[in-house]
């Protein structure tokens, strides 16, 4: 290795030390960290009463989103009872979080099936619905996977179980799995709301 | 809650006839609201012999099959297993994150508190089958994955 490339090297290692000892300390969190991707940039669906959201209807708060579907027995459920919880154990800032659901299935989830199951959790959840090719469109721009299974008469969906986190900004923070706790995502969402500006 | 539903079975593969147990712990299947077409049902399976789940009924819906859940990738699967093994002695847990019995075209809306009856078809390793009826409560759509079984989560 030429001694020029070396001395780069160290210097470039010098400046990123340097870098790290002066900017503030980057909050750590229990999801995935996803700052600086861009999901979810063009979301606009309609709530189950008709009315188009956006992601900036939310300003000010902390939202989860999770993709899903009503007839699905076991992870969707789980997914919305674990944001009750999380609700829970916020106290006083759980007005600050926004639940919102997104279904895969917009076939069989009507708007009256996506009202009476949001209702059926926590009433403040917000449950989005779009055309087939719309939903397509919304779930790549999350990278969200979903795809109708056969099974017997009817059918069932593959999809992705993450919930995605954006920060009272509107930013994309966090990718949460299926199967993280209530308590680390109320404490990441207590981080978000204490250092977001 | 328990219910605790009991079964004999005979076996003729054996020169002595041997009687098999096998106990239903703990039912339930979750609530819906109305024009939900479809959920699932959960409990615990003992079987003292070998066995498997082969079959699974109920007349509050069209269609009921024996479903498993896996995650691949961060996405969640559901599909629909031929029959489920009970090996002899051990629980075998139906529950939220594995396996369920699924539902399917639902007559009607499954409100919390009501009994949904199942009959579940296990067939021995002598291919005699037999028939468990069970009641099954229905417990609130946002019933938590860990109820009064689970242990809470611990803080790190």
């Amino acid at each position: 290795m030429p001694s020029s490339f070396r001395g780069l090297i160290l210097l470039a290692l010098l400046a990123f030390m340097l870098a790290a000892c002066s900017a503030p300390e980057a909050p750590r969190f229990n999801a995935a960290n996803m700052t600086g991707v861009e999901y979810g940039k063009d979301l606009r669906m309609q709530d189950a009463d008709g009315k188009e959201r956006t992601l900036a209807d939310f300003r000010g708060k902390v939202v989860m989103i999770f993709f899903g579907f009503t007839q699905c027995p076991d992870v969707c459920p789980t997914a919305l009872s674990r944001a009750v919880a999380v609700r829970g154990m916020l106290g006083e800032d759980a007005k600050k979080m926004q639940m919102v659901f997104i279904t895969v299935d917009p076939e069989r989830d009507t708007p009256e099936v996506l009202r009476a199951y949001m209702l059926a959790f926590d009433p403040d959840f917000v449950a989005l619905h779009a055309p087939l090719a719309r939903t397509a469109e919304i779930a790549k721009s999350f990278n969200v996977f979903y795809q109708k299974v056969p099974t017997g008469d009817s059918y069932t969906m593959d999809h992705t179980a993450t919930s995605f986190v954006f920060d009272p900004t509107g930013r994309l923070r966090l990718a949460v799995p299926h199967n993280m706790p209530p308590e680390l995502i109320a404490a990441d969402i207590k981080t978000l709301l204490a250092t977001t500006r | 809650m328990h219910r605790f539903v009991t079964a004999t079975v005979l076996s003729l593969a054996m020169s002595l006839p041997a009687w098999a147990q096998v106990s239903i712990d703990d039912p339930w299947v979750r609530a819906t609201v109305p024009q939900q077409r479809a959920t699932g049902a959960f409990m615990q399976i003992r079987s003292a012999v070998d066995a498997r789940l082969v079959e699974a009924r109920s007349p509050a819906a069209a269609v009921v099959e024996i479903h498993e859940m896996k995650m691949e990738n961060d996405v969640m699967k559901m599909r629909a297993v031929p029959a489920l093994d009970l090996p002899a002695g051990q629980t075998v847990e139906l529950k939220p994150g594995g396996y369920h019995v699924m539902l399917i075209d639902l007559k009607a809306q499954v409100k919390e508190g009501d009994v949904v009856p199942l009959t579940l078809v296990v067939e021995g390793k002598d291919g005699k089958r037999e028939e468990i009826a069970l009641d099954a409560p229905a417990r609130p759509l946002n019933q938590p994955m860990q109820h009064q079984h689970g242990k809470p989560h611990k803080m790190h």
